[in-house]
């Protein structure tokens, strides 16, 4: 079943209305061509108000639509082939974090994302996106992988956050995101980052170092999600669109905050609504900044990263006094 | 008869609670509730000689005890924090920064120097809890990350002393890319053969755990720290269990193999001046 957002009510009962006045006409047989054409007009005017003013709220509800394509979806769909590869070679495989070789073009890569669920069985087998440390060891061995074999990475962000468990604690879920924080910023061969979904925190970026940072354009990335932020800061989850908008998670703040490289628009009402558009632009983007990618040394592709992450976040500097 | 009855035995405020280090001439062990004079505790770098309670210290305490004489130069303090979000929750942001500023004295919630330790120079990065939960902002992760570049760079051990609740908050996806930034610069700093030593102190979480504290060639834990990345609150509320005694505790930690030792930090200079003695000869 279709899931509906509050925000979209109106835009529902509007194709209710055209759909309607499509059934009376067929069976009337009068021409309502004119009235018809209004109403579409009005459509898609409302949706074009209504999709390109969310706010910061509106657009984590996007990014956390259940028909949303999620990190096999993408990885399915621009790879010509692929094989997926299972378990951190330590402790187990986690299934909220899946990888693998695929072909995309000429280039075979190595592509890793945090997978959700589609309903509640598959959603509880994906642990909804909660990745354990397995799962970060996991991309780490893939990671590495990729080195040896001098394949670029490419991965795919999708998570409410690393999973706040009993076990993940014993397992060192700090250990593990840290792990990788450290080899990301060392690996010798090009790192490509897509923010599908959701991008939380330490869970997110535990596979989000990379030479280049795409968000799309209705997905969230930020310190904490704005529930748990709200909780803390204003002691109730009430007053998550508050923190939503006081995170500045959105596309475009990340934009402006340097935090990112590009925004990958979406077609309107989200990526959902046209899925197979979404994966031919990321596998454009994929095909377009490979090459160049590949073409830089190690030597040079290593410092470079360096570079990027330090100029990163906001402060006043002081001239030194004399 | 007494005129009233104490119905919980060694109430104690928890260490998180407590922020700075005790001032006034006499304080109460929280532990043990013996009275303990201000200079005796000073002696012993702020551990509790009765029962071994280590009071909760900040940057000023570490460095007065670690340096020869105190002695050290302070660097980065040029680098300051701004308000890049215009964040506003209960207060503004630049509000709650002057006024944690206020009250510590400080004007971050980390403090770099370098300073002689025994026979050794090292550059030395210490957290300070009061500020903000010694959350790691833009600031706290720059400062740090030029720590280590400085120990690169002049070819010093190093050593980061943390005590945060994590990433913060008001600075939302700029203190997040911080985890990355300071991970970046330790493994350039990998590339000179000296040590990084990390001591995890009360509390260590978040963020800052799931970076550079956990990322010690060395990780060194104060007693019964509580160090991890999911705060205890989280985790029982997403596992709906109450948790065991002692999870997420230094000796936890060991026993699962993710600090080398847990070191009484009456003890903590003599350790550390065995490990440069024995990795850093030259």
């Amino acid at each position: 079943m279709e899931v509906i957002l509050d925000f979209e009510r109106p835009i529902v009962e509007l194709e209710g209305r055209i759909a309607e006045t499509k059934r009376l006409a067929e069976q009337t047989g009068l021409d309502i061509s004119d009235s018809l054409s209004a109403l579409e007009e009005r459509l898609e005017r409302l949706k074009h108000d209504i999709y390109q003013n969310l706010s910061p709220w509106q657009r984590v509800q996007l990014a956390r639509h259940p028909s949303r394509p999620y990190s096999l979806d993408y990885i399915h769909a621009i790879c010509e082939d692929f094989i997926e590869l299972h378990g951190d070679r330590c402790a187990g495989d986690d299934k909220a974090i899946v990888g693998g070789i695929g072909r995309i073009g000429v280039h075979t890569a190595i592509l890793i994302g945090q997978q959700k669920g589609r309903d509640t069985k598959s959603r509880q087998y994906r642990n909804f996106g909660m990745p354990n440390p397995e799962g970060y060891r996991k991309a780490l061995r893939l990671m590495k992988l990729a080195e040896r074999l001098r394949k670029p990475v490419i991965t795919f962000i999708d998570t409410p956050g690393a999973y706040p468990g009993t076990h993940a604690e014993e397992f060192g879920q700090a250990e593990a995101i840290a792990r990788n924080l450290y080899e990301m910023a060392q690996l010798r061969v090009p790192i490509l980052v897509f923010i599908i979904g959701e991008g939380a925190s330490g869970g997110a970026l535990g596979i989000g170092v990379g030479d280049k940072i795409y968000m799309l354009e209705n997905t969230w990335y930020s310190v904490i999600s704005p529930e748990s932020c709200a909780s803390i800061l204003w002691r109730s989850w009430e007053y998550k669109e508050k923190a939503a908008e006081a995170l500045h998670l959105s596309a475009t703040d990340n934009l402006k905050l340097g935090t990112i490289d590009e925004i990958l628009p979406e077609p309107l009402g989200g990526a959902h609504k046209n899925p197979t558009a979404v994966f031919r632009l990321v596998r454009e983007k994929i095909l377009q900044d490979l090459p160049p990618l590949l073409s830089i040394a190690p030597e040079e592709l290593v410092p470079l990263r360096l570079e990027k992450y330090s100029k990163m976040g906001r402060w006043r500097e002081k001239t030194a006094s004399p | 008869m007494t005129w009233y009855l104490r119905k919980e035995e060694g109430i104690r405020t928890s260490p998180t609670e407590k922020i700075g280090a005790p001032d006034g001439l006499w304080v109460k062990c929280p532990s043990c509730s013996k009275p303990l004079h201000i200079k005796e505790l000073m002696q012993s770098q702020y551990v509790c000689p009765h029962c071994s309670y280590h009071f909760p210290i900040g940057s000023k305490e570490y460095f007065r005890f670690l340096f020869e004489n105190g002695e050290h130069t302070v660097l980065f303090e040029e680098i300051e924090p701004i308000d890049a979000l215009g964040f506003v929750d209960s207060k503004p942001y630049p509000q709650r920064l002057a006024e944690a500023q206020k009250k510590t004295g400080l004007s971050e919630a980390v403090r770099c120097a370098v300073g002689p330790i025994g026979s050794h120079t090292v550059a030395v990065a210490v957290m300070d809890f009061g500020f903000i939960g010694g959350s790691m902002g833009s600031v706290v992760g720059e400062r740090i990350a030029r720590t280590i570049r400085y120990a690169a760079e002049h070819t010093l051990p190093l050593l980061i002393i943390s005590r945060s609740g994590g990433a913060r908050m008001m600075e939302g996806s700029l203190s997040l890319v911080q985890m990355a930034k300071t991970a970046a610069w330790l493994a350039q700093y990998a590339k000179t053969g000296l040590p990084y030593i990390s001591v995890l102190t009360d509390p260590t979480m978040g963020g800052v755990t799931a970076s550079f504290a956990m990322l010690g060639d060395i990780n060194i834990a104060e007693p019964k720290a509580l160090i991890g990345f999911a705060g205890p609150r989280v985790i029982r509320e997403a596992t709906g269990k109450d948790l065991p005694p002692g999870f997420q505790e230094a000796e936890f930690q060991l026993d699962h193999g993710f600090v080398d030792l847990i070191v009484d930090r009456r003890e903590l200079k003599n350790t550390l001046l065995r490990l440069w003695d024995m990795l850093c000869s030259r």
